[in-house]
């Protein structure tokens, strides 16, 4: 067993593009993380994960238990949905959703007794199989806490044809606001090791890294600390967004390219969030799925902004109401980060499952003038920041003239909309906007392409002659 | 339930504070000290013609957008900063009104037929400058020759390198003063009783105080600590001065010339450090910035050796402003994780 203090050698590694905006960390970095109550009734909806949505479980009038299954799926890409109190299901209805739109909930009514499902007990993974850790994960709920969203047990049950060597952990959180992960190293640093062991023994990965900003010395430190003598590294990376994308993340730590469309598995690296790793932990020492997680409440309108553990489907009116509400009425309400955050149109929707942060900016923070047509001066800042080497302004602008073959000849498909390009840009051009439009209009016509074609194709096998064939 | 409304758009949330307008003023900034020495030096006539050129600038597209119905964009400095920019490469005692044509051919040629902003093919200032070039050769090259007095810059360096071309080539500038030293067929001695003429004996006042060129070129110095002010701003790719300068040396210096002089002597250090910087004109990614300052410092180097003309940097720069588009779509960054197909889906 060695022991390694933090290593400098990632901070060397030139750093792919990205920008650095002003932090805003100091607003919560040293709120230690707070469990809030539960409120009267939670709001657990159906689609808390990347993948496909869950059918609910229960019906009006059941009883349920802390962790007790509302809702799942047979879908591999998936996770179950557990209740986070005890009570009577209300409710079956949709309602608004923090990713927009309206989503299938399920509504608990809170009874306040907080009984624990009898199916909940701890479960020893260091006797468990790989395949029964991905089993007991797959019951977790477990999802990537980053924001994603991912199923974690898809991630750790990558296919036999791509041997994963290194389980990285990221702990950059780079989105400037947000302390969850921040505290969550400092106060759960044994629970992250952990988790971080269980994922190592999962996939079969020798190799296991920490990875944080060096904004962060104290979280270093802890980590460092901690992972003493468990073989497991903790490297220290250059403070600069987006660094916690794990495309960047790997290339800035093990100088790997994930290629064009793949995923990280494809370079042998399963990257998980340092919360998800505390998450596992805490789940396999007791049998607790995934119910709550911790939620950065910040802004500058915030009166007390805060680091909470929220019960998952807590509106975010209640958290921000933890927080001793706002000084002044916000203009812009997010859930996220500044960077990706998704903005909210209300404060009704319910934490869930991808809510690392809730963010309320000023009518101040959140003017600039955008121009109505694309205006680019050429200075080559959006390209110099992309960290996949795209030339944003070209992107945006063959988007905004609906060019897409141009779209695909510029791989429009590898940004990862971390917004760099946006941010920097001087004449405040919505180039990632545009992007975006332009990658699902992409999306669209690709389907529309492929139905008109299979339609075709009938037509032209029915019928004799048919529209000419190809 | 409090009535609250939110604002509702798609990510980033924040903006960097920078604008066009604050990049324009950092480079008029950087322009300030060698614009108020060359006022000093060159006198009224030199005011006169700054703010000739920079008027002739702001109506030309004050007028084009008047006449467009389309919104102003004075106020964004990008046309007073082409004004300045050609003023500097004027000699100092052109006559106004070529001055005022060229800043309204700069802007209204050079810039808005294109579609204003970000949209022009060749640097607004040296369209201007071209134009006026090669229609007033004689008042240019007079606008050179009045200038020939040292005022200010009077030291015994100065009053050497005066009368050393008081007899074959009054008022010459340096370059032109050592086209003819360096050519054989001339076989220039000099005046008899004053030293032959040297590159070597340029380097000071070209460094300090230059009264024989242009605005622009009255000190190479105040030219060198602008660039390096836009680098630490971060303004300007360091990048394009640095390879182009760089490549003239290397050329002049393996063609059997003196290198240092012909780096401090001309339009060479305003040209790479803020005419070939323009965003507009030159290539928007690393790669495609060196081999555009490549293709600068390889044109500039033979208009200057095998031309008619002494020097060659604005001809070199509108040339290699009209490669860019070449440059750009050969030279764009590689995108992550393209590195070869068949390494793709490999762990």
């Amino acid at each position: 067993m060695k022991s390694r203090a933090p290593r400098l050698s990632a901070r060397a590694r030139r750093i792919r593009g990205g920008v650095h905006p002003p932090e805003h960390k100091h607003l919560t970095a040293d709120r230690p993380i707070r469990r809030i109550d539960a409120p009267e009734v939670v709001i657990l909806p159906m689609r808390q994960h990347a993948g496909a949505p869950c059918t609910p479980r229960v019906k009006r009038g059941d009883v349920v238990a802390v962790g007790t299954v509302v809702g799942d799926t047979e879908a591999f890409v998936s996770a179950p949905i557990h209740s986070s109190v005890s009570g009577t299901v209300q409710n079956v209805a949709p309602h608004p959703h923090p990713a927009g739109g309206e989503v299938l909930s399920v509504f608990v009514e809170n009874d306040g007794e907080y009984r624990i499902d009898p199916e909940v007990h701890p479960l020893p993974w260091e006797d468990m199989g790989p395949e029964e850790i991905r089993k007991a994960v797959r019951a977790s709920g477990m999802v990537g806490l980053g924001g994603a969203a991912f199923p974690t047990h898809v991630k750790l049950a990558p296919p036999e044809k791509y041997p994963i060597d290194t389980v990285i952990l990221n702990g950059a959180e780079c989105e400037p606001f947000l302390t969850a992960d921040y505290r969550i190293m400092l106060e759960y640093a044994e629970e992250v090791v952990e988790g971080l062991r269980i994922i190592m023994k999962a996939v079969g990965a020798p190799r296991g890294i920490v990875a944080v900003e060096d904004n962060k010395p104290l979280a270093l430190r802890r980590m460092a600390e901690v992972a003493r003598g468990r073989d497991v590294e903790v490297l220290s990376l250059r403070t600069r967004y987006p660094q916690g994308a794990e495309k960047v993340l790997i290339a800035n730590l093990l100088g790997r390219e994930v290629p064009s469309g793949g995923l990280p598995m494809h370079v042998g690296v399963v990257v998980n969030n340092v919360g998800t790793a505390r998450a596992l932990a805490h789940y396999f020492r007791t049998g607790m799925p995934l119910v709550e997680r911790v939620v950065t409440v910040t802004g500058s309108v915030v009166r007390e902004p805060a680091n909470l553990m929220v019960p998952l489907g807590t509106p975010f009116r209640a958290a921000l109401d933890a927080c001793g509400g706002f000084t002044e009425p916000p203009a812009k309400l997010i859930m996220g980060g500044p960077m990706m955050g998704l903005a909210q149109y209300t404060m009704e929707v319910p934490v869930v499952k991808g809510t690392s942060g809730i963010l309320a900016l000023s009518q101040k923070e959140t003017e600039f003038e955008i121009p109505l047509e694309p205006v680019c001066i050429r200075c080559g800042r959006c390209v110099e920041v992309c960290p996949m080497n795209l030339v944003p302004t070209y992107l945006a602008a063959m988007a905004h003239k609906e060019k897409m073959e141009d779209l695909e000849r510029l791989n429009v498909n590898d940004c990862i909309e971390c917004g760099c390009c946006a941010y920097v840009c001087p004449t405040k051009n919505p180039l990632v906007q545009l992007i975006k439009a332009g990658k699902a209009e992409l999306a669209r016509r690709k389907v529309l392409f492929e139905r008109r074609a299979q339609e075709a194709a009938n037509r032209g096998s029915g019928k004799e002659g048919g529209d000419g064939g190809q | 339930m409090e009535a609250n409304k939110f604002v509702v758009s798609t990510s980033p949330h924040v903006r960097d504070p920078i604008s066009t307008r604050w990049i324009m003023c950092q480079v008029i900034i950087a322009l300030t000290p060698v614009t108020v020495y060359s006022m000093a030096i060159h006198g009224i006539h030199g005011f006169y013609v700054l703010i000739s050129s920079v008027a002739g600038a702001l109506m030309g597209e004050l007028a084009v957008q008047k006449g467009r119905k389309l919104p102003v964009t004075l106020g964004d400095c990008s046309a007073a900063l082409t004004g300045l920019l050609l003023a500097l490469t004027l000699p100092p005692r052109v006559p106004w009104w070529i001055a005022l044509v060229a800043g309204l051919v700069a802007t209204v040629l050079g810039k808005q037929i294109f579609g204003g902003l970000g949209h022009n093919l060749f640097n607004p200032a040296l369209v201007g400058r071209a134009v006026v070039f090669v229609s007033w050769a004689a008042h240019m090259t007079a606008g050179y020759a009045k200038s020939a007095r040292i005022g200010i810059a009077n030291t015994a360096t100065h009053r050497l390198i005066q009368k050393a071309l008081a007899d074959a080539a009054s008022g010459a500038s340096p370059l032109a003063a050592m086209k003819i030293v360096y050519d054989p067929s001339l076989s220039y001695t000099g005046p008899a009783g004053v030293p032959k003429l040297q590159a070597s004996t340029y380097y000071k006042p070209l460094l300090l105080a230059n009264p024989w060129g242009c605005l622009g070129e009255v000190s190479a110095l105040l030219l060198i600590l602008g660039g390096i002010y836009l680098v630490i701003t971060r303004i300007v790719d360091w990048r394009i001065p640095v390879v182009y300068v760089g490549t003239v040396a290397a050329l002049t210096a393996l063609t059997g010339r003196d290198p240092l002089f012909y780096t401090l002597a001309g339009g060479l250090l305003i040209g790479a450090i803020f005419m070939a910087t323009d965003y507009t004109t030159s290539p928007l990614a690393p790669r495609g910035r060196v081999v555009y300052a490549l293709g600068l410092g390889l044109v500039t180097w033979l208009l200057r050796f095998w031309s008619n003309n002494p020097e060659g940097v604005m001809f070199a720069i509108l040339f290699m402003n009209g490669l860019v588009p070449i440059i750009d779509r050969y030279m764009l960054p590689r995108p992550y994780g393209k590195r070869g197909a068949e390494e793709a889906g490999k762990p």
